[in-house]
């Protein structure tokens, strides 16, 4: 994007918002727009939520009614691209845990704003570290356990939240659909069976809608409704993978089924990377502190996958996961920021965590970048973003300051 | 790197050039000694495993015939650094058949071989304390290895005054060592039971002490005689904890017994700091990315870390590896800063204190002559993520090498870098996704 011109868009949206209340300046030392090079004294003007204009400020005009913030440096919000916050909360205990249901291996009818508690204390902790944006909902550990979710960070009810109440649906292949107490599945053969047949049922059953006259369909059936969702690709199937050859299976099954394969953890990606470059097929990549020891599944997983995958022209962005201890959760600005040692560039750290989950997620025509027309949606800092020494300083959803912490 | 070998010898002369081999030079480096003030542009020099001498370039005389090697511009050289409480190489204390077993000694369930080990090498950690989890409330004999080159523990420990291998004692209160009988049931009966246990070898010690013949002695007790270690303080006690009030049991019971003691982890030392200090315990602190995943770490705060150092407490940093990966330990320091801690307090957690923390402070921990040769070779400022440890060094030798491709396999990851390195995974039992608080974590 040519950086010289002065990206003054002139709204004609009308949005019913509170007068005032999302009109907000930010003017940072530098401006990392997420879409093009950073901007020395870099002014973003958010107007009723969406942003009305950037660049620099010798070229921005600051509207003087307008509150102003001026911070070192800012960025997009930042995007957690796989989170099961939310639906797993800080204490760890059962009735904090919703994130899995180990009553069945396939459920897909299990929705996530069902769940989804946007009061939750980590749902805080990720909104003060800039993150504006967070895909959740059902995690990994059943074969399909349930749909996710799209949502602001901020916001006290699921709806005021939510940006996409339905995402995709939460898949598992390979130990982590296997390893629990059930007779079945009992190994990859099995899980891979099991969902094959649901997944002809719900053809079938969608064909049978699609044939049968008002009023003769089959019983409406939530998890085939889902499924059903997913085969005519209104909805991803987000795979959580490790190992090579279950990568394979996932494509395999995509190629089958025709779905729409969002890859997510693939620890071995670096070793089938030409067939999921071919796939045409999404990454969402482990958090980079993932644990890992010999003969786990993400037992070859590498700091340098990121870099990697960026240089093959795969989409790539970073989660913050599933933790079932301590942490109780991520951070992606922290699983970014590691990666700068391994190759990885700031900017291509800042698109991890911004405008490619964005993409992946299909929300980049609102938010990952600071466009005239999108979100007014920004993590402010007192220096590079990524250096553990630097804080985040503010957050700021839809012009709005959600976040004055200093982390 | 580029190395480059002086050719400072006068024609005609013979010298016995293997001698001279063990002296190295390590130039142009900023060298952070923790002893004194950073050194812009530093010279290094090593002989026998040992630091001979530390100074800026113009003050340094480098040896004659020390092989020189002349670090790229950027490089930076720090002290060894020394990890607190970790599980690297499979180690195991205790079993679950009692909550107090002091006779069970991590170094007998060391793998060496375990890439653990070279994970925490790519880290640049030279010394560690490998410790039993903390399901127990007395897990076991910890012990303190050397990462030095060895195919079997012997070769790695260190060892006390008496030549025995030299390690702790690991502790643990709140709710990883409470459960169904024989475990506690509450933090009460967690007390009692080990305070029964010190009461106990301290009996035992007496009857030894006042034995008049070898027949009068007391049968050899295992478990007492750790205990008795610690009692004499011979043996330091590493107590895990988090909670305020667990905070300053473990102190009513240091104060009662008298053992010398580290606190691990203290979520909640934000709270309890003035106390910590006054008494003279000094910290060892994991920074953790977000509160929770278990009750007692709820309040968990990385202020701890400034607050802790504003009240006057010693402060080290330790990785708790597999809760964080050796291969990151720089992390934490800078993460303290973060939270507000001084650079300086930083980078002395990462070293000289956690040295100081297992008693082997006159020997690493700063970059001193006369100290062992442990050090570390980095690309830039260590609390810079722009940073990677490229080599490090362990009693004069190379034990790590970024340039090394099976080294820097385990330091990158990537196919079959993690062999041979499992056996924590237990301990900590981070393995299922579906496990809830109470399990045998570590934490």
């Amino acid at each position: 994007m040519n950086m010289s011109k002065v990206m003054i868009i002139a709204l004609t949206l009308s949005i019913a918002v509170s007068a005032g209340a999302q009109d907000l300046v930010i003017r940072a030392g530098t401006l990392h727009t997420g879409n093009g090079e950073a901007i020395a004294d870099g002014v973003v003007v958010i107007e009723d939520g969406l942003i009305r204009a950037v660049g620099p400020a010798t070229e921005v005009e600051i509207p003087q009614q307008m509150a102003l913030i001026e911070v070192p440096v800012a960025t997009p919000g930042l995007i957690d691209a796989r989170s099961t916050v939310g639906l797993s909360g800080a204490m760890n205990q059962p009735h904090d845990q919703d994130q899995l249901e180990g009553s069945a291996a396939i459920q897909p009818e299990l929705r996530a704003i069902d769940a989804y508690n946007p009061r939750e204390r980590l749902v805080q902790w990720l909104r003060e570290h800039g993150v504006t944006t967070l895909h959740t909902g059902h995690g990994p550990g059943e074969i399909v356990s349930g749909q996710t979710l799209i949502a602001k960070t901020a916001g006290e009810t699921v709806d005021d939240a939510v940006m996409a109440p339905a995402f995709g649906i939460s898949a598992t292949l390979g130990e982590g659909a296997t390893s629990h107490g059930r007779k079945s599945p009992g190994n990859r053969s099995k899980a891979v069976a099991m969902l094959r047949e649901q997944l002809i049922k719900a053809r079938e059953y969608a064909e049978k809608q699609a044939n049968s006259e008002a009023g003769e369909g089959p019983s409406r059936d939530l998890a085939l409704d889902a499924l059903a969702s997913v085969l005519a690709r209104e909805m991803p199937m987000i795979v959580e993978v490790h190992r090579h050859n279950d990568i394979m299976t996932a494509l395999r099954l995509a190629e089958e089924f025709g779905f729409d394969l969002v890859l997510a953890g693939a620890a071995d990606a670096q070793l089938v990377m030409d067939e999921i470059r071919a796939a045409g097929v999404p990454v969402i990549l482990h958090p980079t502190m993932v644990r890992a020891w010999g003969g786990s599944e993400m037992a070859n997983f590498s700091f340098t996958t990121a870099r990697t995958l960026i240089e093959a022209g795969i989409p790539v962005a970073l989660q913050s996961g599933y933790e079932s201890y301590v942490p109780k959760t991520r951070v992606v600005l922290f699983e970014a920021g590691l990666l700068l040692g391994y190759g990885v560039s700031q900017d291509q750290a800042l698109e991890m965590i911004t405008l490619a989950p964005a993409r992946i997620l299909g929300i980049d025509d609102r938010v990952g970048s600071l466009e005239p027309g999108k979100h007014g949606d920004l993590a402010l800092f007192d220096g590079d973003p990524f250096e553990y020494t630097s804080h985040v300083i503010g957050t700021v959803i839809e012009g709005r300051r959600v976040s004055d912490a200093v982390r | 790197m580029k190395k480059l070998l002086i050719a400072a010898f006068a024609a005609g002369m013979v010298l016995p050039v293997t001698a001279l081999a063990e002296i190295r030079a390590f130039a142009g480096a900023t060298l952070i000694t923790v002893a004194g003030p950073e050194i812009p542009d530093g010279v290094l020099v090593i002989e026998d495993g040992k630091i001979r001498t530390v100074g800026a370039r113009n003050v340094v005389r480098i040896p004659d015939g020390a092989e020189v090697v002349e670090l790229e511009a950027g490089s930076v050289i720090m002290p060894g650094i020394v990890d607190t409480h970790s599980h690297v190489g499979e180690v195991s204390g205790g079993d679950r058949s009692a909550p107090v077993q002091p006779e069970a000694r991590a170094l007998d369930s060391l793998n060496v071989r375990s890439s653990g080990i070279t994970r925490a090498l790519a880290g640049g950690i030279t010394s560690v304390n490998v410790m039993p989890g903390s399901g127990l409330l007395i897990s076991g004999q910890t012990i303190y290895l050397k990462l030095r080159e060895g195919d079997q523990i012997m070769d790695l420990v260190y060892r006390f005054d008496d030549g025995s291998p030299a390690g702790g004692l690991k502790m643990a209160n709140g709710t990883n060592p409470i459960g169904e009988p024989p475990y506690p049931g509450t933090r009460a009966k967690s007390a009692a039971l080990v305070r029964s246990a010190y009461i106990k070898a301290i009996e035992y010690a007496e009857k030894i002490a006042g034995a008049e013949s070898e027949e009068d002695r007391p049968p050899r007790d295992l478990a007492m005689e750790a205990l008795g270690e610690v009692l004499s303080g011979k043996r330091m006690v590493h107590f895990h904890s988090h909670r305020h009030d667990d905070l300053l049991t473990a102190i009513r019971l240091r104060d009662e017994f008298g053992f010398r003691m580290v606190l691990h982890h203290t979520s909640e030392a934000w709270r309890v700091a003035d106390q910590i200090a006054e008494a003279g315990v000094p910290v060892s602190l994991i920074m953790i990315d977000s509160p929770g995943g278990k009750l007692e770490a709820l309040n968990l705060e990385a202020r701890s870390a400034p607050v802790l150092e504003q009240a006057g407490a010693r402060v080290a940093f330790h990785t708790d590896d597999w809760v964080s990966d050796s291969r990151y330990f720089l992390r934490m320091a800078a993460m303290g800063v973060r939270a507000g801690m001084s650079r300086e307090a930083a980078l002395v957690a990462m070293t000289q204190a956690g040295a100081d923390m297992l008693d082997i402070g006159d020997r690493v921990g700063s970059l001193m002559p006369g100290k062992d040769a442990d050090f570390v070779i980095l690309s830039g400022d260590p609390l810079s993520v722009y940073t990677r440890v490229r080599e490090t060094w362990v009693e004069g030798q190379k034990r790590f090498d970024l340039d090394d491709p099976a080294d820097r396999l385990v330091a990158e990851g990537g196919f079959n870098a993690l062999t041979d390195d499992d056996g924590a995974a237990h301990i900590h039992g981070l393995g299922p996704h579906r496990s809830h608080a109470g399990q045998g974590g570590s934490r």
